[in-house]
């Protein structure tokens, strides 16, 4: 079963971090994530750069809209995802708690994946 | 660690920042009183890291902090009021209707004039620059007294009467609270983005290393902050992506004897790709609008030097466009001066030294202009003349590092080298 873990946290926060701060979640994010790659439940895992570098492309009209910022103004903003391979909604949910107990704060959405095309360049 | 709490010092940290400008913006239209304001907002962050660590974090930590603030400001009030005269009506007037303002005071409507309100007051018309950035650091960034004193190379007691006058001079001018209206905003905004420009500017120059950083980092949260603010400004979209451009190559600009080093012999694998990539992502975006102004046209020139794997792949021919755009918005001898640095990649020698020539009656004093004059003259075979403008370099050089540049130089030039490129 394909899950994405889509990260969500308040943008402001994380872009606070000092460049230290903002290293050591990294690092034990990549604790975490090691034994997962190695045992192949882990896909591609991205982090976005900040909202104010997002451009919307809003359908509502022809032609389409494009328009500065994201797509929604919300409190907690989609900073990153992981895409992982597990048994189980359980399995799922036990990978998120390790993220988020190297991560504090935000929030974490598990989304089932229907279809899944990995890296296809030079394909 | 605790899933329900999951809170970690860094995070904490980092949320009382974030919530910094949003914070102290509304407890000033509350109290309106810097000093009251501040006071309020360190005695919130107190208290939050008591509590927050033990009950979790609150679900809207500026939110919080305002009223924690609000609250214990208000309490000290009262204590003080009872030992003294009372304070004006307009703070006293607010004191038993704590409640009804509530949801007025927390609208998400009056954030982004909270926030312009108080990066504007820093900004004030009447200070000097120095004291606008001092006071925006201690008031908008949060940096303490001996930071920004060490950052600036002056003693704290000189910092902290150079903050307390920009204080009393905010004090003595009363601001208007009322939300500004739409030239007002756009005039106010322009200020804003010059006083986080300096005080990136003063990081960018300063000679402590771990000041560099942090100075250039709390200019570009304050401007991603104004950005996320006004998302569809072309100029401030061009501000940041400046910004990022420049801090961009701060790994590379110095060696390890922590001299200077000039662009064309940077390393230019340890410029940072991810400040790189959000840099060119804004600039991008800005140049969309068609409005170019002059942060977007030098984010526009930076961006070009950073698309360059090697300095010999500087699309100089472009950026001899854009700086022509530039002198035209924002006119100025400096400018047309770097311009003839592109004129001089992008078209030859000469071509660059007729710009630079009549630029003598205004940028005489310029170390740059004599050094740039000297490089042109030697290019051309005219090496008398480059001599003498070299020794006027050396002459006006601010630093020994500028100074031995233009040395090496000369050096090669009296040995008979060829010029460089």
């Amino acid at each position: 079963m394909l899950y994405a873990i889509l990260c969500y946290h308040e943008e402001d926060v994380v872009w606070s971090w000092s460049k230290e701060q903002d290293e050591a979640v990294m690092a034990r994010l990549a604790e975490v994530q090691g034994p997962l790659i190695a045992a192949g439940k882990m896909g591609p895992s991205l982090r976005l750069l900040p909202t104010t570098a997002a451009t919307t492309l809003r359908k509502s009209q022809e032609p389409a809209l494009v328009m500065d910022g994201p797509f929604a103004e919300t409190k907690e903003q989609l900073l990153g995802f992981y895409v992982i391979e597990v048994e189980d909604l359980k399995e799922a949910l036990a990978i998120a708690r390790d993220l988020a107990s190297a991560n504090p704060g935000g929030a974490y959405e598990l989304r089932p994946i229907g279809l899944y095309n990995p890296d296809r360049r030079g394909a | 660690m605790s899933e329900v709490g999951g809170l970690d010092g860094a995070w904490i940290e980092g949320a009382l920042l974030a919530a910094r400008p949003r914070a102290v913006g509304a407890l000033l239209r509350y109290f309106r009183d810097l000093d009251l304001a501040e006071e309020a907002y360190q005695d919130a962050c107190l208290r939050a890291l008591k509590t927050w660590p033990a009950k979790g974090p609150p679900r809207d930590p500026a939110a919080w902090l305002i009223l924690v603030g609000r609250n214990a400001a208000l309490d000290g009030l009262r204590r003080r009021a009872r030992q003294q005269p009372l304070p004006p009506e307009e703070v006293l007037s607010d004191l038993d209707d704590a409640e009804a303002p509530l949801a007025e005071r927390l609208d998400e409507s009056q954030y982004r004039d909270d926030v312009l309100r108080l990066l504007f007051i820093c900004c004030h018309k009447d200070l000097p620059n120095t004291q606008q950035v001092a006071l925006a650091l201690r008031i908008v960034a949060g940096l303490t007294v001996p930071q920004i004193a060490r950052a600036f190379l002056v003693s704290e007691a000189a910092m902290e009467q150079r903050i307390t006058r920009a204080k009393a001079r905010v004090g003595r001018a009363n601001i208007p609270f009322a939300a500004p209206d739409a030239n007002e905003r756009a005039a106010r905004l322009f200020a804003v983005g010059t006083m986080i420009y300096l005080i990136f500017n003063e990081g960018y120059s300063a000679s402590d290393g771990d000041y560099r950083q942090r100075l250039c980092a709390d200019a570009i949260r304050l401007g991603r902050l104004l950005l996320r603010l006004f998302p569809a400004e072309a100029e401030v979209m061009g501000l940041v992506a400046l910004m990022l451009l420049q801090h961009s190559r701060h790994a590379a600009r110095f060696d390890a004897a922590g001299e200077v080093v000039l662009l064309d012999e940077q390393e230019r694998t340890r410029w940072d790709p991810k400040l790189i990539a959000e840099g060119l992502a804004l600039v991008e975006k800005a140049l969309r609008h068609r409005a170019p102004g002059p942060y977007q046209l030098q984010a526009a020139i930076a961006a070009l030097h950073a698309r360059a794997a090697r300095p010999e792949d500087t699309d100089w021919a472009r950026i001899d466009l854009l700086y022509a755009v530039l002198e035209r918005v924002q006119p100025s001898p400096v400018v047309t001066l770097n311009r003839a640095v592109a004129v001089s990649k992008a078209r030859g020698p000469a071509a660059a030294l007729a710009m630079v020539e009549p630029l003598g009656a205004s940028l005489a004093g310029y170390f740059h202009f004599h050094g740039l004059r000297g490089a042109l003259l030697w290019q051309l075979g005219r090496g008398n003349e480059a001599k003498t403008a070299f020794d006027k370099a050396i002459a006006l050089a601010h630093s020994a590092a500028e100074a031995a540049h233009i040395r090496r130089n000369l050096d090669r030039l009296m040995a008979g080298a060829a010029a460089p490129r």
